[in-house]
């Protein structure tokens, strides 16, 4: 490493340790994909009409082919009645008009008086400008006939699973990440209070720690998502947040202990920095690896969190979709066979997952302060 | 020298150690040197020569991964080439023909296990006793390194153990399988000097009754001295010297060695400046600079008074009992303007807690530190912030003192900035530059981190840094310990003319007597947190008056002080 260039800082080192492992390059392009894909769906780009009836219902992915078609097809042809289906709008007075226009065309004869205006009338459909309307706003879709097949298959409603997953996955990491910023942010100034000051504040911070800690994290949970009565992504956030700032809490105050011992924070009592001044201009560069190896982990233990939460209900509600969601629906439908749904919610948080799980070790080899 | 003679010998060694996929740092530049039988030979260098690395090729404990030996390399023991042999003959070898001591007898020893076992499992391992065998010659084994009640020290643990005691059960433990070869590396470094001598001649006995070979490394050329019948002088991966260690210290060949014996503060003499490595590389060995006098008179003015200071700790035990200990007890003396008041003692004496204490680091449980009469001690916070430009201090470890995400410049400027000194950032910055310069640093070092630089370079800026606030007392705990002999003397050259530059007052607290001596304008030796006697240094050293204080520079090894 040249020495003799710009001084490279300790971030600017484990940047460059970084970038030379090649696991974690690969985990951090699979990870940005998905960020890519999370915020192109929050901006309506792609994923847009995800809870559109593309295709019919349980329609199977392509390449298990149409061997299913018919099976997935018998519901629909049982019940023929349109409302059943929001995807198929017809006009409801569509026979009349078409009776009317019939007669009209047909030269009917009538009285003289009445020749004479009928030479003038049109058969109008009141409806005309509203069935429009409704017609716009519905998608292409519904002019054409459903697709038998999709990509990666339909879910009950004939939506096209891979949409979904794109839609679900904005939810998914959304939670996943501001949920471990928030226990982040309380874990980790908590714990530099805690570990700082130490003596009556740490016990006071600990004492808050352990009734945390001593309550069942599920009853927790529940407790909180009753004390906040919404159902929501906001809601989701902040059970997560704030039942999972514990772990930092604790590494955080830890590393503060260890810190403010040391010669350069005494150094930096001697020429007269103040408490806060040390707390978090010269410690908190020093231990804030910790805080970011942990905000990983835990956005990865909160993608799956979401998922359980969802999966109990207490998760986002039915007009959206999240992985977890998808997953909770998919437990029906895998009595009778349509696997699809399961598999993409799961292939894809597995890949996330397992990438960012990834790129948290490399991350916590590279930061590793080691070097002098 | 004939082969037979020789238990061991090292031919044209090459090591390189593979950093990352582009750099590759070369630790060894062929080193060749022989070990005699029934002798002691010492590998002398500063930081960065080689020397410990040599010790582990011999071992054969050189990393796998990323260290590289040169095929031309030899390492002979007994006809064959060890660098050539394979691993389970090595470990066989190494229990049984080779045996080590390490630095640190603390992190050595398994602390779950008792001393008794851990040697016992080496004899029961290399040897095949069984268990009532090894227990007795366990016993016999810790009697011979002079452990006190071998009986009952069998069943207790390494931390029940003082440090000196702990190093002698390693030694127990070299010694156990009767090697023909120990290597010691730096096994007196952590150790107060007074232990270091007991070690030293515990080693040294050692060798003579058994008839062993010890390679012997350290950093210290006085320990050498003491013990060595030949001495390897080396630097940056090369020999620069080596024979008999009379010879080599009467009459140093090499600039090198040279310099390594004149730069260690002699005990005799005290010259105003150090001379330094550069001086001797550039020329022949120069004699020694004009002399100085230290010493305090009557006439000086006092700037800073300490009385009466006293900093318990208290320990809890069990629920309700407590444990006082009392760190600094009853501690007086006062500081002359411009002068160097050296604070000395053993590691536990109290004395670097003096320092923390006077500056508010730690909160004295009584006492006073008065300066410009006031009571610094009884000081608020917000008033205590004018008082902290005046007094400032330098810490022993320059690698621990810089805060590593700042910048040199940032280290500099931040004291300025609380402390309102300066008009602007730029002026600031200017002044930050010129305090570098005036240690002797370049200006562009503003930019860089802290580990970007050497143990000295850092020492520097942590001396800039506390200029930044021109203070008038600067306290320097252990600030030269941590450093190689070469660049502890241009540091202390430094401080030197920093005081005269200045005018400021050191508290100059250190273990270390020969650097003391040549330091201080007046000793204060401490043990057991009370002072144990206040003097002049050249009277103290000629004519202690105090028990512990004989016993104190008894201690000092004196393998360079020349008659």
């Amino acid at each position: 490493m040249s020495a003799a260039s710009q001084s490279a800082g300790l971030w600017q080192l484990a940047w460059r340790r970084l970038i030379a492992d090649r696991v974690a390059v690969v985990s951090m392009l699979v990870v940005g994909l998905f960020l890519l894909l999370m915020i192109a769906s929050g901006l309506n780009l792609i994923a847009a009409n995800w809870s559109e009836e593309v295709a019919v219902g349980y329609a199977p992915p392509s390449f298990v082919g149409a061997a299913k078609k018919a099976a997935a097809n018998s519901p629909r042809q049982a019940d023929n009645s349109p409302d059943a289906y929001p995807g198929t709008v017809k006009d409801p007075l569509a026979t009349e008009i078409a009776e009317l226009r019939r007669q009209l065309d047909g030269g009917v004869t009538t009285s003289s008086e009445a020749d004479l205006e009928l030479g003038d009338i049109k058969v109008v459909d009141p409806l005309a400008k509203e069935m429009a309307e409704i017609l716009g706003t519905t998608t292409v879709a519904a002019h054409h006939e459903l697709a038998d097949t999709l990509p990666f298959g339909a879910d009950k409603w004939g939506r096209d699973v891979i949409q979904k997953t794109i839609k679900g996955s904005e939810t998914s990491i959304f939670v996943g990440l501001t949920a471990a910023l928030l226990a982040t942010v309380i874990g980790t100034v908590l714990g530099a209070f805690a570990g700082y000051y130490g003596g009556r504040i740490d016990d006071f911070f600990n004492w808050f720690y352990n009734v945390f800690t001593a309550i069942p994290y599920m009853l927790l949970i529940l407790a909180i998502a009753a004390v906040l009565n919404q159902r929501g992504v906001t809601a989701v956030v902040l059970i997560l947040g704030l039942t999972g700032w514990t772990g930092i809490y604790r590494l955080v105050r830890a590393e503060y202990m260890k810190h403010k011992s040391r010669e350069y924070v005494q150094a930096a009592d001697a020429i007269g920095a103040s408490n806060r001044r040390r707390m978090f201009v010269h410690i908190f560069p020093n231990i804030s690896h910790v805080s970011l190896v942990q905000l990983s982990v835990n956005a990865v233990g909160f993608i799956k969190s979401e998922v359980i939460l969802s999966f109990l209900g207490f998760g986002v509600p039915v007009d959206k979709v999240s992985w977890g969601s998808m997953l909770n629906e998919a437990q029906n439908e895998l009595i009778l066979g349509y696997w699809w749904q399961l598999a993409a919610a799961t292939l894809a948080m597995a890949l996330l997952v397992t990438a960012f799980s990834m790129f948290t070790d490399a991350l916590r080899d590279a930061l590793d302060p080691k070097i002098k | 020298m004939s082969g037979d003679d020789n238990i061991l010998s090292v031919q044209n060694l090459r090591v390189s150690f593979r950093l990352d996929k582009q750099t590759i740092v070369e630790a060894l530049k062929g080193v060749s040197f022989d070990i005699p039988r029934n002798s002691t030979v010492a590998l002398v260098g500063e930081s960065g020569s080689g020397k410990s690395v040599s010790s582990l090729a011999i071992l054969g404990l050189l990393p796998k991964e990323n260290a590289l030996v040169a095929p031309e390399s030899k390492i002979l023991y007994q006809g064959r080439d060890l660098l050539r042999t394979p691993q389970s003959e090595l470990r066989r070898l190494r229990g049984r023909d080779f045996a080590m001591i390490f630095q640190e007898p603390m992190s050595s020893l398994n602390p779950v296990f008792t001393v008794g076992k851990q040697i016992g499992e080496v004899l029961r391992l290399h040897k095949g006793m069984n268990a009532r065998q090894a227990k007795a010659r366990t016993i016999e084994l810790l009697d011979e390194v002079g452990i006190p009640e071998p009986q009952r020290r069998y069943d207790a643990y390494p931390f029940q153990l003082s440090g000196g005691q702990q190093q002698r059960v390693m030694i127990a433990m070299a010694i156990a399988c009767e090697p023909k070869l120990l290597i010691a590396d730096e096994p007196t470094t952590a150790l107060d000097v007074t232990i270091q001598k007991q070690i030293i001649d515990l080693v040294g006995a050692l060798q003579k009754r058994r008839g062993l070979s010890v390679l012997w490394i350290t950093h210290d050329l006085a320990v050498v001295g003491e013990i060595a019948d030949r001495v390897i002088v080396m630097r940056h991966g090369v020999v620069r010297e080596s024979g008999d260690a009379k010879e080599v210290f009467a009459h140093p060949k090499d600039d090198y060695t040279c310099a390594l014996i004149q730069c260690r503060p002699p005990l005799d003499r005290r010259p105003r400046r150090l001379p330094v490595i550069d001086d001797y590389l550039n020329g022949a060995c120069l004699p020694a600079a004009e002399e100085m006098h230290r010493g305090t008179s009557a006439s000086d003015e006092t700037v800073l008074e300490v009385r009466g200071l006293c900093k318990y700790f208290v320990s809890h035990e069990g629920l309700f009992g407590k444990r006082i200990m009392r760190a600094v007890n009853n501690v007086s003396f006062a500081m002359p303007r411009g002068k160097t008041v050296g604070l000395v003692g053993e590691s536990g004496s109290g004395k670097s807690t003096v320092g923390l204490t006077i500056m508010r680091l730690h909160q004295a449980d009584g006492g006073e530190v008065l300066f410009r009469g006031k009571n610094l001690l009884e000081l608020s916070p917000h008033a205590q912030m004018e008082y902290k430009r005046h007094i400032q201090i330098i810490f022993q470890n320059p690698y621990a003192s810089l805060n590593p995400r700042f910048v040199v410049g940032d280290i500099l400027t931040e004291p300025m900035r609380l402390h309102g000194i300066g008009v602007n950032e730029a002026e600031r910055e200017k002044m930050a530059a010129a305090l570098l310069d005036r240690v002797g640093l370049p200006v562009m070092s503003l930019r860089k981190y802290p580990h970007e630089f050497s143990g000295g370079q850092r020492q520097r800026i942590a001396i800039a840094r506390a200029l930044t606030l021109k203070p008038e007392v600067l306290i320097c705990d252990e600030s030269v310990s941590a450093l190689d002999v070469s660049v502890q003397a241009q540091v202390l050259n430094l401080l030197q003319d920093l005081q005269d530059e200045f005018h400021m007052s050191y508290l100059f607290i250190s273990h270390d007597l020969a650097v003391i001596k040549y330091f201080s304008d007046r000793v204060v030796v401490m043990n057991g947190g009370e002072i144990v006697e206040t003097a002049d240094p050249d009277e103290i050293y000629r004519n202690p008056k105090q028990p512990y204080t004989q016993r104190l520079l008894a201690s000092i090894p004196r393998g360079l002080t020349t008659p």
